[in-house]
Formats: C-alpha cells, structure tokens, sequence
C-alpha cells in the first residue's frame, strides 16, 4: 500500500501515458534531455575510471571525498525514484497519509547517526561485512554478510528497475512490451557501464550530480507552486482539500493507511522498518569509506539529513500543489497510482500549452531518470563489492586474493548482476514488485542492524549468534512476505490470480525485527562458544577512537 | 593508499599480532586490551552510549508516539490550529524539527565530549608509547 508499492501498481494499470498530447509534443524535448544525462554521467564515468587504480579507489572512491560531497551523494543514493514521484503522488492522492508515510525515512538517519556511521568508518575498510565478521570466524560471517547484502541490494533494485520501465514509458509514451524491455536494459547496461568503469568513484560524482538536480527541481517547481498561493500554505491545503474532493478528511490521517484495522497495523510495521532499516541498507553503509575520517562521516550524514529533510519538506508542496493545481482526475487519469503527479505538477505550474510548461515537464522528468540512474548505481556497486571482497576474496580465496584479482572479480560481479537484474527487471515488467522496497528495509532492519548493533556493543556477541540473527532476521522477513498480500491474493499483488497468503501485514517489520534481535541474543546465550575478547578489545577501542582506521 | 590492512582474519591463532601493513602498523591484542580496560577509554565509552542509547530509544518512541496518533487519534489529530493547519500536520513538522536538532546536538556532543577523549587515546596508542 505504500507508494513504493503503488509505483508499479501503476505498471500493470497504467494504458494511458502522461497527457498523451503533451508528450507527442513534447517528446522530443524530454529525449534530449535524457540524452545530456546519459552522457554527462558516462563523462563523468570515463573520467573517474581513469582515477581508479587500485581496490581504495574501485570500493572507496580513494577516501577523499569531503563531507559535503559524501552528504550530498548519501542523498543522492537514497532518494529514489519512489521518494521523489511515489511521495508526491502519494500525497496527492492520498493527502496526510503520503506525508505520514515520508518522515521514516528522514528520521531513520538518526540512528544511523548517532549507533553506525562512525563505528562502521572506523572500523571497516569496504564493505558491511568488514564489520560484521571483524571478531567472528571469517568464512561463515563473511558469507552471511555477503547473502544479506546481495539479497537486499537485488530486491530493491529490482523494484528500481521496474519502476524504472514504467517512469521512462510514461514519460515517453511507450507502451509495446518490446520497449518497457529495451528501457530496462538500458537502465541495466548504464549502471553496469557506471560501477565497471567508475568504480566508487564514477559512482559517488553520478550521485552528486543527481542530488543537485533533484534538488534544483524540486526547489524551482516548489517555488512556482508556493508562488500563485503567495506562499500561504494553508490556502494551498484549502484549495487541496477542496480539490481532492475528500474535504477536510484530505489533511488529516486515514485516507490510505488508516482503512481497516490491519492497514494500521501494516503502517506500524511499515514506519518500523523504514526507521531501523536504513541504517542496514548495504548501499549506504559503503558510503562511510568515501570520507577520510569517521569524523567527515559524521558530518556527511548531517549533510545528508539536511538534504533528505528539505526534500521532504518540499514534497508537501509538490504533493498538495498536484492536489490543489493539478487535480486528482488528470492524475489517476495519467497513472492510477500517482506517480506522474510531479512531472503533471511542473507542466501545470509552467502553464499547459506553453514553452514553459514543457520546458519544465522535461526538466522533471529528466531529473526522474537520473535519480533512477544514480540509485541503481548505488546498488549495483554494494553487491558487488560485497561480492568480490567478502564472499570471493575472503571466502574463496580465504584471504588470500590479490587486489587486483579482487577488483577484477567486483567488475566480473558487477556484469553478473546487471544481467541478472536486466532478465529479472524485464520478466518481471508486469508485475507488481515494487513492494520490494519495502521488503529491503524490512531484510535491512531485520537482519543487518542487529548483527550490527551486537558486533559493535554487546562484549559476548559471537559467530553463532551473528549467523542466526542475519540468517533468521532475513529468512523470517522473506518468508512472511512470500505469505503476504504483496505476492499473492489482492489485486495489487504481485501474482494477482493466485491466493496462497495466510500472513495479513504487507510489511514484516513488525515480527521479523523481533525475531532477528532475538534470535542474535538467544543464539548467543544458548552456544558454547566463546567469544573472542582480545578482538573485542580491538574493534571496541578501533571502532570508538579511530585507531588504525583506513 | 595500497597500505590498507584489512580486518585481520579470526583465523590468526589467538595471540598472534593482526597481519600490519607497512606505515599503519596496528598496536598490538595487548595494547587493545590495556586500553580497552583503561579508565580514559571507560570515560569515552560512557560518553558516547550515555548519550546516544537512550536517545536512540527516546526518538524511535516518539516517532512511534506519532505514528500511533495517527493511527488511532484520527479527530485529535485533525483538530485545527490555524486555517487549515492541523494537529497532525504540526505533529509532523516537529518530527522534521526534532530530527534537524537531535542531529545537531549529537555532533555538538561528539565535537565537545567525545572527539578529544577519541583524539588522546588514539595518540597514544599509535605513539606506541
């Protein structure tokens, strides 16, 4: 039910492209634009690949990315596609309730602020694993470490790439099946091209450029919104409200999450996992080692909270300005699940018909496409690098690999996956998976943080412990959403014909991070092994003081 | 930056020093303890979980605190303030606001409190003194 979900509700529903006529018009304006990103960012890709030397460079972009620039490239990394037009439309639609669902994943950053960030840069070198399996036994850590990494990575860039198909198609106003699967290879070969090439590096500047431009769009178009209301905001939720046709109950909470007793339940769970998720996102993680210090970590993720929380403040505006100017019959005319609510917003906003109004629709939507681009990037590189320096260099070869092989095998990965992801994106086209996002903070909250957690705090912590709470936090979330309506038995589920749900919630959070917690400690207490003091002390006083970090 | 170590493998028998490279030598599992045990890293230690516990806890239950509202406070929630500004609107701003401040304050706290106590034990351990 989350807008990430509805974002390829709109995949199936979606026969009508945005505005038909504007975009025949406009249609050629829009491709060029993609076109400028499309080289700027493989500019940008050549050019740091031919910085790229050796594995610090390939998984860290060399470590010497200021704060600002690492703040504004998290940013970059985490805004997606659904953030940017499954919020807007969300709230557009779906009033309060689309805000509601926005602030998770702002105040997420707060503990990946205040309990990981720091520790993590301090004491790991590239990946999540790093960490993890610092005072562990290496192999079944490592491998744990590098499933976990893989499988959320995946699972949210599948539901990237899907999103990705039908954005670009409406945009553009493709509908033949042979084109949805050429913009999803071309999505996949692009990020493929980016990590191989680029490395961190081409990766962390893609991200940079992305950010600045989403913000630059989001602040023109909120600006021209707040303009024809004279900047009073509460004209514009009047006229909203009016507009929605809902009145008064389209400013206050229950138009979306709030339905029946288990929606509200799923918000719980959903808000949980968005909170304790992110600091367990892989792709994230990795975005610590492009700053020198744990120290510039620190100030990259307040960078990035005043970044991420301005956009959300402004995607309010966008929101009910779409509601207000826009109208909910020309959007869910457009994409029954809101997502061309923005890009409608900036055509209205310029003024339909006119240079400007196109102008600006094309500026959106390209602005849409490279949030795409720089997220899967992200993505792309965590599982990757996690698959080359924890699972093959460290499980493989035990250690004993070579950088350069080690590199090689990230490039290797890096292909791999791009196909895997291209068969699975293109497969996949019609169905709804962009629940999967929400399945990757769930996995992220569920197995990832608590192995975090207890690495760095809990002295007695150990390998039995680690390999239940990431193997049972992930094994529970997946299974339960195997068993949920966002595989099968609702209309908006991925298989809609089939019903073999018996779990009510879409989102697992709620149980699977109980589960993933508990199984850590349970497993802990219940092995006799013992945990291994003298690497606790190193990554204790490493992880707290920086000593020796990379 | 080809000098990097890398976490040292568990499968090192237990004692023996963490595979170094050359320039960034690791101190040694005893220099690790002895500091670990030591009343100044005990200080930072406190310094950072005081502090950043039971705020963690303090602003996951008060989004928690929010989103139940939400849920089951819909007429509170919608009582108007000012216009069409509503309680639930000014809920969520002050989400916005607490994050925007707890972050500013954990780095004023890690800035005063905890970067200089990091600062000295680091120095000293990498000395070798």
């Amino acid at each position: 039910m989350s807008p990430a979900t509805t974002l390829a509700a709109g995949a199936r529903l979606a026969g009508t492209p945005l505005a038909a006529e504007d975009v025949s018009d406009h249609r050629a304006l829009i491709i060029s634009l993609f076109v400028v990103i499309v080289l700027v960012t493989l500019g940008i890709t050549v050019w740091a690949g031919r910085q790229t030397r050796n594995a610090v460079d390939f998984y860290a972009g060399g470590r010497q990315f200021t704060a600002f620039q690492n703040g504004l490239a998290v940013s970059g990394d985490y805004m997606s596609a659904a953030s940017f037009l499954g919020i807007a439309g969300a709230i557009a639609l779906a009033g309060y309730d689309g805000f509601l669902y926005s602030i998770g994943f702002l105040v997420a950053w707060l503990v990946a602020l205040l309990l990981v960030a720091e520790p993590l840069r301090n004491s790991g070198r590239f990946t999540m694993g790093d960490v993890l399996a610092y005072r562990m036994r290496q192999r079944p850590v490592r491998t744990a470490a590098g499933v976990s990494t893989i499988v959320v990575s995946i699972f949210y860039l599948l539901a990237q790439m899907a999103g990705a198909g039908v954005l670009v198609s409406l945009l553009l106003g493709i509908t033949s099946d042979g084109g949805k699967i050429g913009i999803v290879a071309l999505v996949g070969l692009l990020m493929v091209v980016y990590v191989t090439i680029g490395g961190m590096k081409g990766t962390t500047w893609v991200q940079m450029v992305k950010a600045v431009l989403l913000i630059g769009g989001t602040v023109l178009i909120t600006f021209l919104v707040l303009l024809k209301f004279d900047f009073n905001i509460s004209d514009l939720l009047g006229k909203a409200a009016d507009n929605s046709g809902k009145g008064s109950a389209f400013l206050e909470p229950g138009l979306k999450y709030g339905l029946t007793a288990t929606s509200k339940l799923d918000f719980i769970s959903l808000g949980i996992a968005l909170v304790l998720g992110t600091a367990g996102l892989p792709h994230i993680l990795i975005r610590f080692y492009t700053v020198p210090t744990a120290k510039a970590a620190r100030k990259s993720v307040n960078w990035a909270i005043g970044i991420i929380g301005l956009f959300y403040l402004m995607t309010i505006v966008l929101g009910f300005g779409a509601a207000a100017l826009v109208g909910p019959k020309e959007i869910v005319a457009s994409n029954p699940a809101g997502n061309t609510a923005a890009p409608l917003l900036a055509l209205h906003v310029g003024g339909t018909g006119s240079t400007w109004g196109a102008i600006l629709l094309a500026v959106i939507s390209a602005v849409a496409f490279a949030t795409i681009l720089a997220v899967v990037a992200g993505l792309t590189l965590a599982s990757s690098s996690s698959f080359a320096h924890d699972i093959y260099a460290n499980v493989v070869k035990k250690g004993r690999a070579t950088e350069k092989q080690e590199v090689a095998a990230a490039r290797w990965a890096t292909v791999a996956i791009g196909i895997v992801s291209i068969a699975l994106g293109a497969l996949s086209r019609d169905l709804n998976v962009a629940g999967l996002v929400a399945l990757a903070f769930a996995v992220a909250a569920s197995a990832n943080l608590p192995t975090i957690l207890y690495s760095l705090f809990w002295k007695r912590f150990t390998t039995q412990g680690a390999l239940w709470s990431i193997y049972g936090g992930l094994v529970t979330a997946v299974v339960l959403v195997l068993f949920s309506p966002v595989v099968s038995g609702k209309a908006t589920s991925m298989f809609p014909d089939a019903d073999f749900h018996w779990f009510p919630l879409e989102n697992p959070g709620l149980i699977s991070i109980p589960v993933g917690f508990l199984l850590g400690w349970l497993a802990t207490l219940l092995s006799k092994e013992e945990p291994d003091a003298a690497k606790y002390a190193e990554l204790e006083v490493r992880s707290l003081t920086g000593t020796g970090a990379h | 930056m080809t000098t990097d170590a890398g976490p040292p493998a568990q499968e090192n028998p237990p004692g023996e020093p963490a595979p170094r490279a050359a320039g960034a030598a690791l101190p040694s599992a005893a220099e690790f303890a002895e500091v670990q045990q030591s009343p100044q890293f005990g200080e930072l230690r406190r310094a950072h979980r005081n502090f950043a516990f039971p705020l963690t806890v303090a602003f996951v239950l008060w989004y928690l605190l929010y989103v139940l509202l939400s849920n089951y406070a819909g007429s509170f929630m919608g009582t108007k303030i000012v216009g069409n500004i509503n309680v639930a609107l000014v809920f969520g701003l002050a989400q916005f606001l607490t994050t925007f401040l707890i972050a500013w304050w954990y780095a004023h706290h890690a800035a005063t409190r905890l970067d200089p106590k990091a600062q000295a034990i680091k120095n000293r351990l990498e000395d070798g003194s």
